[in-house]
């Protein structure tokens, strides 16, 4: 009985493990976005100041994604 | 892991999940003030702290158009105050000049009548010496002769001879022609 | 963790997030547990100070009505041209008798972040139960005003008329689960970038105990403290702008 608990919690920890990865794919996600951006903006900078708000709308809709994985995680460790 | 080593949390057995955030047993208690301090900053923006700021930002917005065009007027005034000065400044330059033309002209004209009554009376002067001239070159020509008759007369006489005047004139006078 | 915590080498990146009761000794009394909805917690002190640090700012800040401001009223007037020009910009003309509402939420997230960067602060927004109301009140009110003023049209939003016929309904399944996960990330995004900051920073606080690695320690959470500036105050904004591109949806959306 011992032991399925603790086999219990080590699978808990490997799958918030596994769950925090997808914030890597977040990452890329927002740095691909802030780098195409930039590259733009470096290309034609005047139109680059009323792109802004669409740079963090974008980063906030790829960073949402990763903050799933991220909760995954969290309920994971604290809540399961 | 069940529960934190910690002495708050540690108190209160079971309710402690790990994650303070997950504790529903508080949401209660957090979404009321949050939903208190939401109508509070709600109202005071609506009621007070907005309207005063969009006032503000509007009468210096206003502000910054009337002495826009305020310093505008001044700038058309003084573009003209500088056109007129220029017109006044050429004005007086032409006026000068031609002050210092008419200066110049009665100058020259005082200085041609000078000049011309000078070379008058230098040439009146002239004529005048050469008169004189002609009139001592004459006398002394007369003077020549006469003393050359006396001389001659005198030379017969202190001679011995009998000088006949007539005869010694005429001789001075053949010979000093000649 | 326990065992973490009998080596004596105890970092407690979460018990900063402890919710209890303020006018309470820890040592004599229980002050965690059975919380009820009307008491002083330090959840409710700091809440109060945020709603007094706005006060301040955009009320006592702007009392000159100066035409000159001073620095705090030009700090006011700043953020007040920033989001009416956000809320301007992103929603559109009808959009802006909402920007009270919007002002509201940029002011209250923007402050709770920036107190809750006070050493030995508590930062409210790092609570999910606060963000989820911030972001359950965005949602519903988004929900209820593009009904009451779209009707039933409000529904069209989910069928993409640009796609072909047979993607529609598999497309339409998508953009409400994508519409009704809107307040989870929503909120989520505010109090796990919070979160996972203050831990953060709590984690490298506790390495500092360490007497090898104290230099680096102190060198990092002077950076992450740096970096959580900025992560406040951005997120302050993308919850603001998504605020309004939410109610843009709403207001103007069928237009568009």
């Amino acid at each position: 009985m011992e032991q399925v608990a603790e086999l219990a919690l080590m699978g808990k920890y490997i799958g918030a493990g596994l769950a925090a990865i997808g914030l890597g794919g977040a990452g890329i996600g927002v740095g691909n976005i802030a780098g195409n951006f930039l590259a733009g903006a470096l290309r034609n900078p005047s139109a680059a100041a009323s792109q802004t708000a669409n740079l963090f709308v974008g980063i906030a809709f790829a960073e949402a994604l990763g903050i799933f994985s991220f909760l995954i995680a969290l309920l994971l460790m604290f809540a399961v | 892991m069940a529960t934190e080593a910690h002495d708050a949390a540690a108190g209160a057995a079971g309710h402690s999940a790990g994650m303070p955030q997950l504790d529903i047993s508080t949401w209660a208690n957090q979404i009321f003030w949050v939903l208190v301090a939401l109508v509070v900053i709600y109202f005071v923006l609506r009621l007070v702290a907005l309207p005063r700021i969009g006032a503000v930002l509007a009468e210096r917005s206003s502000t910054i158009t009337n002495d826009l065009a305020a310093a505008e007027e001044l700038k058309q005034k003084a573009v003209a105050a500088e056109k007129a000065y220029n017109e006044a400044l050429a004005k007086a330059r032409t006026d000068a000049a031609r002050i210092v033309a008419e200066a110049k002209a009665a100058i020259q004209a005082d200085l041609d009548k000078a000049t011309a009554a000078a070379d008058a009376e230098i040439s009146a002067k002239a004529a005048q010496s050469e008169a004189r001239i002609g009139e001592i070159r004459a006398g002394a020509l007369d003077s020549v002769t006469e003393v050359a008759k006396e001389t001659a007369k005198e030379l017969v006489a202190a001679l011995g001879g009998k000088a006949d005047a007539a005869g010694v004139t005429d001789a001075v006078s053949a010979r000093l022609k000649g | 963790m326990r065992d973490v915590a009998e080596t004596g080498f105890a970092i407690h990146p979460m018990d900063q997030f402890i919710v209890k009761r303020f006018f309470c000794d820890a040592a004599h009394a229980d002050c965690t547990s059975n919380i009820q909805w009307f008491e002083i917690t330090n959840v409710t002190v700091w809440i109060g100070l945020t709603v007094l640090a706005i006060i301040a700012l955009m009320v006592f800040g702007s009392r000159g009505r100066a035409i000159i401001p001073s620095r705090i009223q030009s700090v006011g007037e700043m953020i007040y041209g920033f989001i009416y020009k956000m809320v301007e910009d992103v929603t559109g003309h009808d959009g802006v008798k909402y920007f009270p509402f919007v002002m509201t939420l940029f002011l209250f997230i923007l402050f709770a972040n920036l107190l809750g960067l006070i050493p030995m602060s508590f930062t409210t927004t790092s609570h999910v139960a606060v963000t989820i109301t911030l972001a359950l009140l965005v949602f519903l009110g988004v929900t209820l005003l593009g009904l009451a003023k779209q009707g039933i049209g409000f529904l069209g939003m989910f069928w993409v008329s640009s796609a072909p016929l047979a993607l529609r309904p598999v497309l339409a399944i998508i953009e409400v689960i994508s519409y009704f996960v809107r307040p989870v990330s929503h909120s989520i995004r505010l109090a796990g970038n919070l979160m996972a900051g203050h831990a953060v920073m709590k984690v490298f606080a506790g390495f500092a105990s360490m007497a090898v690695i104290s230099p680096v320690a102190v060198g990092a959470v002077t950076a992450i403290y740096g970096l959580e500036l900025l992560v406040a105050v951005v997120q302050a904004y993308v919850f603001t702008i998504l605020t309004c591109v939410y109610l843009k949806d709403a207001v103007g959306g069928a237009h568009h």
